[in-house]
């Protein structure tokens, strides 16, 4: 189960607003997948190690050599607010 | 004339075209028509005119690309609003190997808001229909893709499936779907869902197209240290039986409940043709199937929350304004994700958070251990696992989208594949009722030419004519 004060908490960690009339179905519905999520408790996994990843990786690095990137006005192009090279966004204080 | 050109698959058209019997351009004009007049919404863009493409072994036959895929100057919007318009500086490797070979973009596909969903009805842009019965959906989350390929507006798609999302929607429009061996096609600039799950792959009209297409997608891409080289050439299959095959069928998860009689007729009938083909067909057990889907729903939706984190209206996309920096954040991101987005960032957000992550992520990883070690013994003594690819047929619009658990249970079958990186195919296996139903056929890693073989030599006996479901030519 998990209650308002515990989806606002949650919420507040992905950065996402959520309506004061959202919460109510939100935390719901998410109750609902967590209890289903919840019957992999049945599982004895003692000595099972995690698998974080599937596949076996052992070539990932490179030389390291300086190559071209994207050009800062091409990289900057789909942003909604630039200003002098850089992204530009509101005040963390507020205005 | 569009008729002929209609009924040759990708393989035959390229190979008219490099024998000079069929002009790329009246290949490009006859799909681009087709995709243009789409009814489905299918697509979210079509391109004008052909672009300038290089000669090559796909020889100008055009590909469909799903939305969640970088294509530069191109919208590539992931089925978001808050990608509404964005136009990427950049082109993901797997579409740029594809017009290497010789492939142009035909257009961009709908699909579930960045992958996430099973009925393609997560879209911001509005839900696809199944070109089999309009009411229905076409699955998902590649459903642009697999209905495109379906109705014959587009000779081939490139999907990506990261819990079944290019096999389920392949087997609810009646074609064929490939999820690779996870790191055999780079993830580079597919817009990412579940990094430790996503990969790309073709959705086809049959499995040798799939066989042609699938060897261009493959490689090794510096740009993605997950990738890797695949160890063989992609072959086009050839393999007309199935002798000295074992097929190993997990009896239990497909006797359970909610799988549809129509569906297991179906798979029965598969499992008959394959042993008049040579087949034997064992009985094996993956007793730790029905967890997998709840570790999915822990991983994937973990992996997300983290992904989606770029999504903060300062680099690209949707920005509603604000008094201050936080408040951006958050108001953007409560305007421009959809729903099941949402469900999903604070699922996974819930399940990484200090005091649950042990009880949830940690717990997920052990039992995607035990899920991957289970496929592997069976493989010990089997060639292949098979399994109807989606427990129902195509159901319809709107039918489960007040319930988002019945949806994930659509993905059953394909889950425990998705956890254990190994490669699956879905092919149809008949019609019930009218409907399209798929039978997957999942190997170890690295096994894609075995099972395009197996595929191959199933379709054959099999003869299945999605031809009926070609909007009218």
């Amino acid at each position: 189960m998990i209650d308002r004060d515990e989806l606002l908490h949650v919420a507040r960690l992905a950065r996402l607003a959520l309506r004061d009339d959202e919460l109510d179905s939100t935390a719901a519905e998410l109750s609902t997948i967590l209890d289903h999520i919840a019957t992999f408790d049945e599982l004895d996994l003692g000595g099972v190690e995690p698998t974080a990843h599937v596949g076996d990786v052992d070539d990932s690095l490179r030389t390291d050599e300086v190559r071209a990137s994207l050009p800062r006005d091409v990289a900057l192009a789909p942003a909604p607010a630039v200003r002098d090279d850089g992204f530009l966004v509101p005040s963390p204080q507020g205005e | 004339m569009s008729e002929e050109l209609q009924a040759l698959s990708a393989a035959d058209a390229a190979a008219a075209i490099a024998k000079g019997d069929l002009g790329r351009g009246e290949l490009f004009e006859h799909y681009r028509a087709r995709a243009a007049s789409d009814e489905l919404n299918a697509f979210t863009w079509v391109a004008e005119s052909m672009p300038d493409s290089v000669d090559g072994p796909l020889g100008g036959v055009p590909i469909a690309v799903k939305d969640l895929f970088c294509t530069e100057g191109i919208p590539s919007q992931a089925g978001s609003k808050i990608l509404a318009g964005y136009c990427p500086p950049y082109t993901a490797t797997a579409v740029a190997n594809l017009e290497a070979a010789g492939a142009p973009i035909l257009g961009k596909t709908n699909q579930d808001e960045f992958a996430m969903g099973s009925s393609n009805e997560n879209s911001a842009y509005g839900p696809v229909q199944n070109p089999w019965d309009r009411s229905r959906v076409p699955g998902g989350s590649s459903g642009g893709s697999a209905a495109a390929v379906a109705a014959g507006l587009a000779p081939w798609a490139l999907g990506t499936d990261t819990g079944g999302s290019i096999r389920q929607p392949a087997a609810l429009c009646g074609i064929v779907g490939l999820k690779p061996t996870y790191g055999a096609v780079s993830r580079y600039g597919m817009i990412a869902f579940a990094s430790s799950l996503d990969s790309a792959g073709p959705l086809t009209r049959n499995v040798t197209d799939a066989a042609l297409f699938y060897r261009h997608l493959v490689g090794r891409d510096s740009a993605d240290a997950t990738s890797v080289s695949f160890p063989e050439p992609i072959a086009l299959p050839t393999s007309e039986r199935l002798d000295g095959i074992t097929l190993a069928v997990p009896a239990a998860l497909v006797d359970g409940d909610g799988i549809e009689a129509g569906v297991r007729d179906s798979f029965e009938a598969a499992l008959e043709s394959a042993r008049g083909l040579g087949a034997t067909v064992v009985s094996c057990e993956i007793p730790s199937a029905p967890y997998a889907l709840s570790a999915y729903y822990v991983i994937a939706p973990a992996e997300a929350s983290s992904n989606l984190a770029r999504f903060d209206g300062v680099r690209y996309g949707l920005r509603v304004d604000a008094t201050n920096l936080d408040a951006m954040y958050t108001e953007t991101r409560h305007d421009g994700f959809g729903d099941e987005v949402k469900r999903r960032i604070l699922i996974g957000t819930y399940a990484l958070s200090s005091g649950y992550y042990d009880a949830y992520y940690g717990r997920a990883q052990r039992v995607r251990t035990v899920v991957a070690s289970e496929l592997s013994a069976i493989f010990q003594t089997a060639d292949f696992i098979v399994t109807p690819t989606s427990p129902t047929v195509a159901f319809g619009l709107g039918e489960r989208t007040a319930d988002p658990l019945a949806m994930y249970l659509s993905d059953l079958f394909t889950i425990p594949m998705s956890l254990a990186g190994t490669p699956a195919i879905s092919i149809p296996s008949g019609l019930s009722d009218g409907l399209p139903v798929g039978l997957q056929i999942c190997g170890p890693a690295f096994s894609e030419n075995r099972i395009l073989g197996a595929a191959h030599a199933l379709e054959r006996a099999i003869g299945f004519d999605g031809s009926s479901a070609w909007s009218a030519l």
